[in-house]
């Protein structure tokens, strides 16, 4: 896959935390509607690659395109309006505000958004019912099982229609139904809505939701389908 | 897979013909590999030969084989012990890639790469089985994940290998 009509970019990125590099000139590129997996060891650097292209982290060198605008070249405001409309989010424990609903979790990033809540809530529980669990809107995250509990967070995830969404190891503290589960829900609703997923995973399982993959290893990438292709 | 073990346990819930049997067969278990009208009928005259099968009845008709089977007392024991019988773990593809990679080392070349390449591959018929699974119904899940669980374990020791090339190719060219 090249990098023509991508919408995330990032060639040659470099980072290191003191004297260990984490990232020693991977690459990155995804198209919108497009599940890519990035795969690799821990240590690897994969979550970093995924911190540097989320706009998170700030690499040393290199250069990330987002919908053809510089990521660097964004101020830090910028780049947080980004990650609160275009980005959307999902990590290993779902990491839930325990203190709000169900329903009002999902809602969080439309009302920091500045939609008003009962519209927030609205478009929220139709996104939990999509993840099958608009039943648990009104419980508390302490209140509903693991799994369940990611659905939530995935239905978090999609609640803006972010453009891309960023997955860190999504699955990685759910047994393998739920883990089966919350992948197929969370490709179909991205794909029904062309978001781009980019998906840090060391299962094999999880991976093959994806469309393609990533390997990254000693902060390096490599894109198989595109050296296969060539 | 034992092919004459399976049709004889698809005659247990009643005689059938030979081309009944073939279709049951791939409906049941055969998505990549449908029998081959030809392994049905030598299955089926060798369970006949070993009496574990019978002739319930024979039609007229302008296809080959018209011939209507049933299972015997014998051929239900045989399917019984079969399925009760553990099958033997088999490493068959670590030996072949495990001499790749081995290879690999000894001739200078990359055996990462040899690693990688195996992964895409295995990760290219994982997405195979993962879409069938995502269309199918519960036999195909359940057949689908039995064989991604398998291509799971070979990609974990793919990554186990990954992580011990260095140690590996200095054992390999002492």
């Amino acid at each position: 896959m090249t990098p023509a009509g991508s919408l995330l970019v990032a060639q040659d990125l470099h980072k290191s935390y003191g004297p260990t590099p984490a990232l020693d000139g991977a690459g990155f590129s995804i198209h919108p509607g497009e599940v890519v997996a990035v795969m690799g060891p821990s240590g690897s650097g994969k979550s970093t690659l995924l911190h540097c292209l989320a706009g998170i982290v700030t690499p040393d060198s290199g250069t990330i395109r987002y919908d053809g605008r510089e990521l660097s070249a964004m101020s830090d405001a910028e780049r947080s309006a980004l990650r609160r409309t275009e980005f959307g989010f999902v990590f290993q424990f779902g990491q839930l505000v325990p203190e709000l609903t169900c329903v009002e979790n999902v809602a969080l990033p439309l009302r920091l958004t500045g939609v008003k809540r009962k519209e927030a809530e609205r478009r929220s529980l139709e996104w939990m019912e999509r993840l099958e669990v608009a039943d648990l809107g009104h419980k508390r995250p302490g209140e509903v099982s693991g799994g369940q509990g990611q659905r939530v967070a995935v239905a978090r995830s999609l609640v803006t229609q972010p453009r891309v969404i960023f997955a860190d190891e999504p699955t990685g503290a759910l047994d393998s139904l739920n883990g089966e589960r919350v992948m197929q829900l969370l490709t179909e609703a991205a794909r029904s809505t062309n978001a781009a997923v980019v998906l840090v995973t060391h299962e094999a399982r999880v991976a093959a939701y994806s469309d393609r993959e990533i390997v990254v290893r000693d902060g390096k990438s490599r894109d198989m389908m595109l050296e296969h292709s060539v | 897979m034992s092919i004459g073990h399976t049709l004889l346990g698809l005659l247990e819930s009643g005689p059938r013909h030979g081309y009944d049997l073939k279709r049951a067969f791939d409906e049941k278990f055969g998505h990549d590999r449908p029998l081959h009208y030809g392994q049905v009928y030598s299955t089926m005259s060798r369970l006949l030969k070993n009496g574990l099968v019978e002739v319930d009845g024979v039609e007229a008709g302008g296809g080959p084989e018209r011939k209507r089977y049933a299972i015997t007392e014998a051929g239900v024991t045989d399917v019984e012990t079969w399925i009760r019988q553990p099958e033997k773990p088999e490493p068959y593809l670590q030996s072949t890639l495990y001499t790749k990679v081995v290879l690999a080392l000894l001739t200078g070349r990359d055996a990462g790469d040899v690693l990688d390449t195996q992964r895409a591959e295995h990760l290219r018929l994982m997405r195979v089985l993962t879409d069938r699974k995502r269309h199918g119904d519960l036999s195909d899940q359940l057949i689908c994940d039995h064989a991604l669980f398998h291509l799971e374990a070979d990609l974990r020791w793919l990554e186990l290998t990954a992580a011990r090339l260095v140690q590996l190719a200095s054992e390999v060219r002492k």
